[in-house]
């Protein structure tokens, strides 16, 4: 017993010592982290990247969020940060005043492509053509009625169109965590809000110093969702959407282009403003709902970081994201070909904020 | 009989023999019993429910489709100036030569429009590029040969004959289309397209697609924590019990560590990924994503239920026992290590490995420190990125490929399978080593 416990020690601090060894020398992987509506598309580089630079090591990819990822990355710059962020949305000010404040002043945003948002319901349901009107009368806390807002009276789809089906009104739609959420507040419900003439009300009902006040207080209450049960807000990710459609049939779900590509057996993508969302269709802007995706990377680390300068060529070479690429076949709507030169033009001389 | 009652507060108390008392008592006992039937069916049915549900999802994670095509490994292409060289072997379009091989078996000329070769490329995994030359690397004299690959298939063809994806719906629906649909018939007709044991499953590190990912970097990620938790908890929980529950005086100082250590079990698992991250991150250094860390941190996470354990079990082993040991002339430690330590030995096995199985089963410390993470390296240190069995799962339940829901299932098969074995272990050991006084 004795031995086997002086055993155990001397295994433990070997083990320790060994770390402080290696933890000293530099690192020569890249790290990322970010959004986890990026993650797919990074995966499938990293791994391409893996495979095609074999004196490198493939790059390790976490997830987490955009905010999360962003907050790491504007933590400073060495070799105990991370070098890349993904991210759903473009960085915010008060980020990039971080990073500054940090150390990270050199930072590459790169936009490698769009990401269509779609409404979708189970397959076995009738074809749906949705407005963003619709979804506004149908999810929206308050709608006008005759002239004057009330909240929202409407229990089933056909109250809000006639031409939809006789459903309740059930809606999943991503949390407010997503960055999913931000956009289908600014591109479905604002824009169902002007299209309803909504806004004109709140704005005239808004209490605020002065226009500008108001205009942003009316903005805020156009994309209050209501919270009677009808409108659903899903936390986890899109297969958790598809397990509550599976359940509820009678449900519509709000999904990733790329989730829906790849699940297009299960679901039926409903129509809006009668364009179907397609990587055509959102790439040539026809389709209203979508975003565009980043990643951003620390030019302090080019350099310092093995590979890293390969890895964002690679990322943003046409092989990689161009419209016969991987990405585009996961799901990715590919930049315009201007917009794709302006960017590796950017890349090569690595152009910064 | 009869018992003459007591009389309280002037009130006769019934006769503990009155029949109709008797009865209601009865009746009681046999309702309790009934409801903890009922409650114990109800977790049975629940257990194999989840059972079942994991179990017909996930065994197909076991075979995978393989198409069984002779590839010629054309030396023009891989080759072209005949010098061998390794280097060279990597720049070559193995893909092509894969899709030549398959359109040959299904007996398709060899000119060929864009779309068909855009069906016939997605029968086929993006792996195979990587699977013949791996096979040319190691063996170049294979060149010029005509051999026999077992390329891995789409993860939609291996859905589709897995039955997860559904021939029936309308083309424009389905993943594969109508002319591919033709193709694998003949193919399976054929003999070339076949189920297989999946050793992917155990050989592959993370991939973007279903059919080329595996669990080896997790397994290895989980048993490089399992090692540095075992290496590490063990000894200091085991040294701490023993100190507290033998040497240590009893005061104020030992009572509040007493408490907090009984408090730490109870702290929520994310709060130890904090820590790790302030801790081994930030103030030592130490790189991310390490299996190390995640090793550490689940150290710190398991120790207090080794102590508390530990404790346990030493306070277990009757004081007649250390009281011979000292009678004969023992000193402490010798009692501790030569009596008292052995005999609560089973207990200590059992509370360690109770540690462990929770520890292989966490994720959420391991998010804040960088391993919830896409990795394609096979780790071969505690130093490099690693990922970890749960997290794995997590990670695949995810993914929007329909491949990677059996996996899901497969995976947790895999895990639950460790937590099986580990504690019969436990059991086992117990049963093996454990004294009856």
């Amino acid at each position: 017993m004795k031995t086997k416990i002086f055993a155990c020690t001397v295994a433990a601090v070997a083990l320790g010592s060994f770390a402080g060894v290696d933890a000293a020398s530099a690192r020569d992987q890249i790290q990322i982290a970010g959004s986890s509506t990026v993650l797919p598309y990074a995966n499938i580089v990293a791994e391409q990247y893996g495979k095609a630079f074999s004196q490198f090591k493939t790059p390790v990819v976490e997830s987490g969020g955009s905010s999360a990822g962003l907050k790491q990355f504007c933590q400073g710059l060495g070799e105990k940060t991370i070098d890349v962020a993904n991210s759903s949305r473009a960085i915010k000010d008060a980020e990039v005043k971080a990073c500054g404040d940090a150390g990270v002043k050199e930072i590459m945003e790169i936009r490698f492509g769009y990401d269509g948002i779609v409404f979708a319901t189970d397959a076995g349901g009738p074809a749906w053509a949705l407005e963003p009107k619709d979804l506004y009368l149908a999810l929206a806390e308050q709608v006008p009625v005759n002239g004057k807002m009330t909240s929202n009276p409407n229990k089933t789809w056909k109250q809000v169109n006639d031409k939809l089906p006789d459903w309740p009104i059930t809606a999943y739609i991503p949390g407010e965590k997503h960055g999913t959420r931000e956009v289908f507040e600014e591109k479905v419900l604002h824009g169902g809000c002007k299209a309803t003439g909504a806004d004109k009300l709140l704005i005239a009902a808004a209490e605020g110093a002065d226009d500008g006040a108001k205009k942003k207080a009316a903005d805020k209450a156009c994309v209050k969702v209501r919270k009677d049960g009808a409108s659903v807000d899903i936390d986890g990710d899109y297969t958790e959407t598809l397990a509550r459609l599976k359940s509820n049939p009678k449900g519509i779900g709000v999904f990733g282009l790329s989730f829906y590509e790849n699940n297009t057996d299960k679901l039926k993508v409903a129509t809006m403003s009668s364009i179907a969302p397609s990587v055509e269709t959102i790439a040539t802007g026809k389709y209203p709902v979508s975003r565009p995706l980043f990643f951003y990377v620390k030019k302090a680390h080019i350099d310092v970081t093995p590979g890293l300068k390969e890895y964002v060529e690679f990322f943003t070479s046409t092989k990689m994201i161009g419209a016969d690429g991987p990405l585009a076949e996961y799901g990715l709507v590919p930049l315009p070909e201007a917009e794709l030169k302006a960017l590796q033009d950017a890349v090569k001389t690595a152009k910064t904020m | 009989m009869t018992v003459d009652a007591p009389i309280a507060d002037g009130h006769p108390l019934p006769r503990l023999n009155d029949p109709a008392r008797l009865r209601t008592r009865y009746a009681a006992e046999a309702r309790f019993r009934i409801y903890g039937v009922a409650a114990l069916s109800i977790a049975i049915a629940f257990l194999f429910g989840l059972f079942a549900s994991i179990i017909s999802n996930g065994w197909s994670a076991f075979l995978q489709t393989k198409a069984h095509v002779p590839v010629y490994l054309d030396p023009a292409e891989i080759d072209p100036d005949g010098k061998r060289d390794v280097s060279r072997f990597g720049l070559a379009d193995y893909t092509k030569l894969a899709r030549d091989a398959l359109s040959k078996a299904i007996g398709l000329p060899e000119k060929q429009d864009k779309a068909t070769k855009r069906d016939l490329k997605g029968l086929l995994s993006r792996a195979i590029d990587v699977q013949i030359r791996d096979l040319v690397v190691a063996d170049p004299s294979l060149i010029g040969q005509t051999i026999t690959v077992p390329l891995l298939a789409h993860g939609d063809v291996d859905s589709l004959l897995k039955g997860a994806i559904d021939r029936s719906i309308p083309e424009e629906r389905r993943q594969l289309n109508d002319r591919q649909l033709q193709w694998i018939d003949k193919l399976t007709a054929d003999g070339v397209l076949k189920k297989d044991f999946n050793a992917g499953l155990f050989a592959y590190g993370a991939s973007s697609q279903p059919e080329s990912s595996g669990l080896a970097v997790a397994l290895i990620g989980s048993l490089f924590m399992m090692l540095t938790v075992a290496l590490l908890a063990v000894p200091i929980g085991v040294a701490t019990a023993a100190y507290l529950e033998e040497f240590a005086p009893k005061n104020f100082w030992t009572d509040l560590i007493e408490v907090n250590i009984n408090n730490l079990a109870a702290v929520p698992s994310i709060v130890f990924g904090l820590l790790g991250l302030a801790v081994f991150i930030n103030f030592a250094g130490l790189p991310r994503s390490a299996s190390l860390i995640g090793g550490l941190v689940l150290t710190l996470m398991t120790l207090p239920t080794i102590i508390i354990a530990t404790r346990a079990a030493i306070r277990a082993v009757p004081p007649s026992i250390r009281e011979a040991a000292l009678g004969v002339g023992a000193s402490k430690m010798q009692t501790l290590f030569h009596h008292t330590l052995p005999l609560a030995f089973p207990g200590i096995m059992t509370g360690t490995i109770i540690g462990l199985v929770q520890a292989l089963g966490e994720t959420a410390p391991l998010l804040m420190i960088g391993m919830v993470a896409f990795v394609v390296d096979i780790p071969s240190s505690v130093m490099e990125p690693a990922t970890a069995l749960p997290v794995q799962i997590y990670m695949w339940a995810t993914s929007a490929e329909r491949g990677f829901v059996e996996r899901t299932a497969g995976a947790t098969i895999v895990l639950l399978g460790f937590l099986f074995v580990m504690n019969a272990a436990a059991v086992y050991l117990r049963r093996r080593f454990e004294r009856k006084w």
